[in-house]
């Protein structure tokens, strides 16, 4: 199950001074879309449209080609950091989604222990998010996400805050858990390598516009040569 | 708390009702007079013979049953009042005048109202009580839910929590911190207002206990008074923090004072 998003025409923001203006965006169901682009040209705006937390101020938004009315269990947010309710442990954060959802407490028992063995925090249920490293924390976050099974996921530099190898570890672990659940993905991050490496396609965002948008080729192929696209896309961010 | 700690705690007890009994057994007189106040072994005795009496533990009971009325109140009253005031403009518009007009008078000066307001004493009480708490708890939950970052909030929206979710789930939680500080306030005024309505209008309690003996010049049962009083309060602000950190475990671990040093 996959969601797909569409924006014409978006515009959000002050009447009169928009932080985004009439972006023309497709994302396919199933499709990873990393958008890109420096702090402050919009990125977290989008993110916040497409989760139904901000209302356009102009054009529309359709999800599988109805419009979006608010926020919904179909599409999940994951923040770049402290987006875990701290008085929560980690497992009761994971079953959050799935509490909202309804289920009784023994139906998320189990859906809660595989997700936390998934993002390889098995023993760690119990522990306060205060407790765990900000890679764990982010681990929690991604388990939360995907726990209510939702069909379109939105990161907003979900890895920003982490050291670089905790950081390579945490994009495998997405694109290894992607691999399975299949869901839409629209990634938001300020770095090039990984808006490549993560993504069927790159959006650039550049003084609240889409300056551009271009296909990877061979996404997320480890052998791929990229060099192309990203010599382009560095002369194309700023 | 380490030995060393409580040694220390103790020590600073002892020595300040040291100092009073060395002051006043000795009838210092220094500009301010000392001669007049009854000793500490004065009052302890007074202590004693009082805590044989009904009259004592029925004062007692007086004054704590209208404080929980009151307090208890003041708090289900104050934190529904700062939550609407800081989530809704519309309960900001409508609310929030009245409050700021009338948090500027000072509970105790409410006597007037409450004794026309009220068929009886004891209800009157427990309105200044509740009155005098409200508006610490009201203050310190409108900031404190202000101050909840809204990520938590859109988290939980982008489950598909509704507002009761946000509310229960996100807002309250997450103002806890803010709202316990605003209980353990409300709660100091709350006995400072008790003891002095009770003073001005009670029939029983503590507070009126101790201006009645303040009215027969029995000084060491007004020291009684006030010794309960400080007690009393001491024990209920000591269980309104003690509830407060348990609830509130989730933040981040202070940084011990003293690490460093």
């Amino acid at each position: 199950m996959s969601l797909r998003l569409t924006a014409r025409g978006l515009s959000v923001g002050h009447p009169g001074r928009p932080v985004l203006r009439d972006v023309e965006l497709d994302v396919a169901p199933g499709e990873v879309l990393t958008v890109l682009g420096p702090s402050g040209c919009g990125k977290s705006t989008l993110l916040r449209a497409l989760a139904g937390l901000l209302r356009p101020t102009g054009g529309e938004l359709l999800a599988d080609g109805r419009p979006l009315t608010g926020p919904g269990a179909d599409r999940a947010l994951v923040f770049q950091e402290d987006g875990l309710l701290p008085w929560r442990t980690v497992r009761r954060n994971v079953e959050l989604p799935l509490a909202i959802a309804g289920l009784k407490r023994a139906e998320r028992r189990a859906p809660v222990a595989d997700w936390l063995g998934r993002v390889g925090l098995d023993g760690h249920g119990d522990r306060l998010p205060r407790e765990l490293s900000g890679g764990q924390r982010q681990r929690v976050q991604l388990a939360r996400a995907l726990a209510g099974a939702p069909q379109a996921v939105l990161m907003d530099e979900p890895f920003g805050a982490l050291d670089p190898q905790t950081r390579a570890a945490m994009q495998q672990l997405l694109l290894t858990v992607w691999e399975k659940e299949r869901c839409t993905v629209v990634f938001v991050t300020h770095d090039v390598d990984e808006a490549l490496l993560l993504g069927d396609r790159v959006a650039v965002l550049s003084g609240g516009t889409l300056a551009a948008l271009h296909e990877v080729p061979a996404p997320r192929d480890p052998a791929a040569d990229r060099s192309a696209l990203r010599a382009l896309l560095l002369t194309q961010y700023t | 708390m380490t030995a060393r700690r409580r040694l220390l705690r103790v020590a600073a007890l002892l020595g300040f009702l040291g100092l009073w009994q060395a002051l006043t057994a000795w009838k210092v007189r220094a500009w301010v007079r000392f001669d007049h106040l009854p000793t500490v072994l004065q009052v302890a005795d007074a202590l004693r013979a009082q805590l044989g009496t009904a009259v004592y533990w029925q004062d007692l009971a007086d004054s704590l049953r209208r404080i929980s009325t009151g307090f208890a109140l003041a708090a289900v009253l104050g934190v529904t009042a700062g939550v609407l005031t800081a989530r809704s403009r519309t309960a900001a518009d409508l609310i929030g005048p009245v409050l700021e007009l009338v948090r500027p008078i000072p509970a105790i000066a409410l006597v007037p109202v409450a004794i026309m307001l009220f068929p009886e004493n004891e209800q009157g009480i427990v309105f200044i009580t509740c009155a005098a708490a409200f508006f610490p708890v009201t203050v310190a939950t409108r900031h404190a839910v202000r101050a909840v970052p809204p990520r938590w909030e859109e988290a939980v929206r982008t489950m598909g929590g509704g507002t009761g979710r946000v509310l229960f789930g996100v807002v309250l939680p997450g103002a806890l911190p803010g709202v316990v500080g605003g209980l353990s306030v409300g709660l100091g005024v709350s006995w400072i207002c008790v003891i002095s309505a009770e003073m001005v209008s009670g029939q029983y309690g503590v507070g009126y206990r101790t201006w009645s003996a303040y009215t027969v010049l029995d000084y060491p049962g007004v020291f009684v008074g006030m010794a309960t009083i400080g007690l009393l309060g001491w024990a209920t602000s000591g269980a309104v923090e003690l509830l407060g950190r348990r609830l509130t475990r989730w933040l981040p671990a202070p940084v011990p004072a003293g690490v460093g040093a």
